[in-house]
């Protein structure tokens, strides 16, 4: 039954990644990618690990590939032009997919990550929590590694923000606590006047 | 209830009786809610109604109580539009999209000791997840339409979702840093005692912060931006109609119940009877006048209903924030609210605190 879920899963989630680069329409790119991520944590919760599946549709389906698709449907992209050049590249991208393939082989292969050296995990019982188990790791053995993780990331955002901050003169900069406080008399101001003589 | 239907069930292979009963949660839960649903839409109308000083709604059936049945009718027998130039696949797409996740989400929400479908551990985590699922139904819809209308609402929401996910999730954060768990019913028995024992004290500024969150997750007044009938007609689903387009209301009121049991649940107490721990105990216990003034279902439905009320009451009350309003409340009040809240629950926590946290 797990088997039959666990290739049923691997297929979608084989068939949308090759879809990710076949597809012509980069919306739909993105969608396969986001279909791409979803089944990869089905897979993952198969593997009992389900904070970690919940946490990759969280940050991943939920946050960054919205974001993605944002971008991918504000782009004007010319889907011809797109297409250019495919046979021009492919020796190159061949070369680079063969070598990664490669490097992929060796370090991944059955003598490092074989049956032998790292056992299918045991099913535990329906109240193991998983997520309780990788907070008690994280924040004590690996307490240093998820600290520098954090400062990273922390300096990556500094570098963001002050990459796209540009004070914009010519806007108007609105303050919302002076316009709730506004009064009337501050931006009319009455004049008494004499009426105009109307022409006869 | 269960054992009798499973024994009835008994000559069927054992995973298939697992199957049916799921299924039986299923409809037992979707059925009521999708009634709430219909429900909901004329509460509304009648709550804005009267205070507006209208009647609302009172020509099908006695005191207009027919009107979602005629409504849903209506939208059943008119013509689903296509737009000639929207892209089909997706345009279909995006309804689905939209009330997959919502009805998805109640699968581990507990109504009462027990009584919940998924009883999952990491149940918030999958809350958050879900509901952040939400946001593609809306792009998807937006984009297919291939209308400025629509893809300009679909923009505005999908920021503004996504905005204040981030303050919604560190609320969520302060409830399991309170409760300890992850898990929803864990998180309504940790408020056991008294009524001054619920989250709502300790965790007050998440909690208005939660709620007010819900509101704009769910695209409602004063949040309503994406929608704005007034500048974009109605954002992403202007080229929806029939059913379509009831598809994505239907999600819509689902989440609003969805939010309203949720701020319930974690910060009210959920099912547990505000009579706790002033009136004695023999009298929140047993039949009769204990059945009602005890903890169950009933009291997570009053909570609930009040929630729900508050999205109408706000709706006929405030108008429409500015964009860069939303936007501002979002990112810098709200985090860093929510934020410096965190720590001051996390210092409870550790130290001990009373009456919550001893």
């Amino acid at each position: 039954m797990e088997q039959t879920i666990f290739y049923i899963f691997s297929t979608i989630l084989v068939l949308s990644a090759a879809a990710v680069i076949t597809v012509r329409n980069p919306v739909f790119a993105a969608l396969f990618l986001v279909l791409a991520f979803f089944t990869s944590a089905a897979i993952w919760i198969l593997l009992e690990a389900e904070f970690l599946a919940l946490t990759l549709v969280l940050v991943y389906v939920g946050a960054v590939m919205v974001l993605f698709l944002f971008v991918v449907m504000m782009l004007d992209i010319n889907l011809t032009v797109l297409r250019e050049g495919f046979t021009r590249y492919l020796p190159v991208g061949l070369l680079v997919a063969i070598i990664m393939v490669a490097q992929l082989a060796y370090i991944v292969g059955p003598e490092r990550f074989g049956l032998d050296k790292y056992p299918a995990p045991t099913p535990r019982d329906a109240d193991y929590s998983n997520t309780r188990e990788i907070g008690l790791v994280l924040y004590t053995e690996y307490l240093l590694a998820f600290e520098l993780a954090a400062v990273i990331l922390v300096v990556a955002i500094i570098a963001a923000i002050a990459l796209t901050l540009r004070k914009r003169v010519k806007t108007p900069l609105m303050k919302p606590e002076e316009q709730v406080v506004v009064k009337s008399k501050d931006r009319v101001r009455l004049l008494k006047m004499a009426t105009e003589k109307q022409d006869d | 209830m269960l054992e009798a239907i499973q024994s009835a069930l008994s000559f069927l292979p054992d995973g298939l009786v697992t199957l049916l009963i799921i299924l039986l949660k299923i409809f037992a839960l979707l059925l009521p809610l999708l009634g709430a649903v219909a429900y909901l839409t004329l509460a509304e109308r009648k709550v804005i109604g009267y205070i507006q000083v209208r009647i609302g709604p009172n020509r099908v059936g006695p005191r207009g109580l027919l009107q979602p049945i005629a409504d849903a009718v209506k939208l059943m027998f008119k013509e689903t539009i296509l737009p000639t130039n929207a892209n089909l696949f997706l345009f279909i797409l995006g309804p689905i999209l939209t009330i997959g996740p919502a009805m998805a989400a109640w699968a581990v929400v507990p109504f009462d000791d027990g009584m919940v479908i998924a009883d999952i551990d990491a149940a918030l985590l999958y809350i958050l997840a879900m509901t952040s699922l939400g946001v593609y139904g809306v792009i998807i819809a937006g984009w297919a339409s291939n209308s400025k209308y629509a893809f300009l609402g679909a923009l505005r929401s999908a920021a503004q979702i996504v905005s204040y996910e981030i303050a919604m999730g560190f609320a969520l954060v302060g409830v399991l840093l309170a409760a300890g768990s992850l898990n929803l019913g864990e998180i309504v028995t940790a408020q056991q005692g008294s009524v001054i024992q619920w989250f709502m004290w300790p965790l007050l500024p998440l909690f208005l912060i939660y709620f007010i969150a819900g509101l704009a997750e769910t695209n409602r007044a004063p949040f309503d931006v994406a929608e704005g009938e007034s500048e974009i007609v109605a954002g992403f689903h202007v080229e929806y109609s029939a059913m379509a387009f009831s598809v994505f209301f239907l999600a819509e009121y689902a989440n609003i119940i969805l939010i309203s049991l949720l701020t319930a649940a974690m910060f009210m107490g959920g099912w547990l009877s505000p009579f706790e721990g002033i009136l004695p105990e023999s009298m929140l216990t047993g039949g009769g006048l204990g059945l009602l003034l005890g903890s169950g279902i009933h009291w997570l439905l009053l909570k609930t209903a009040f929630f729900m009320f508050l999205f109408l009451w706000i709706r006929a009350t405030y108008p429409r924030y500015r964009y860069d309003q939303i936007m501002r409340l979002g990112w810098k009040v709200f985090i860093p609210i929510t934020i410096v809240w965190l720590m001051v629950v996390a210092a409870m926590v550790v130290g001990n605190v009373g009456p919550w946290f001893d």
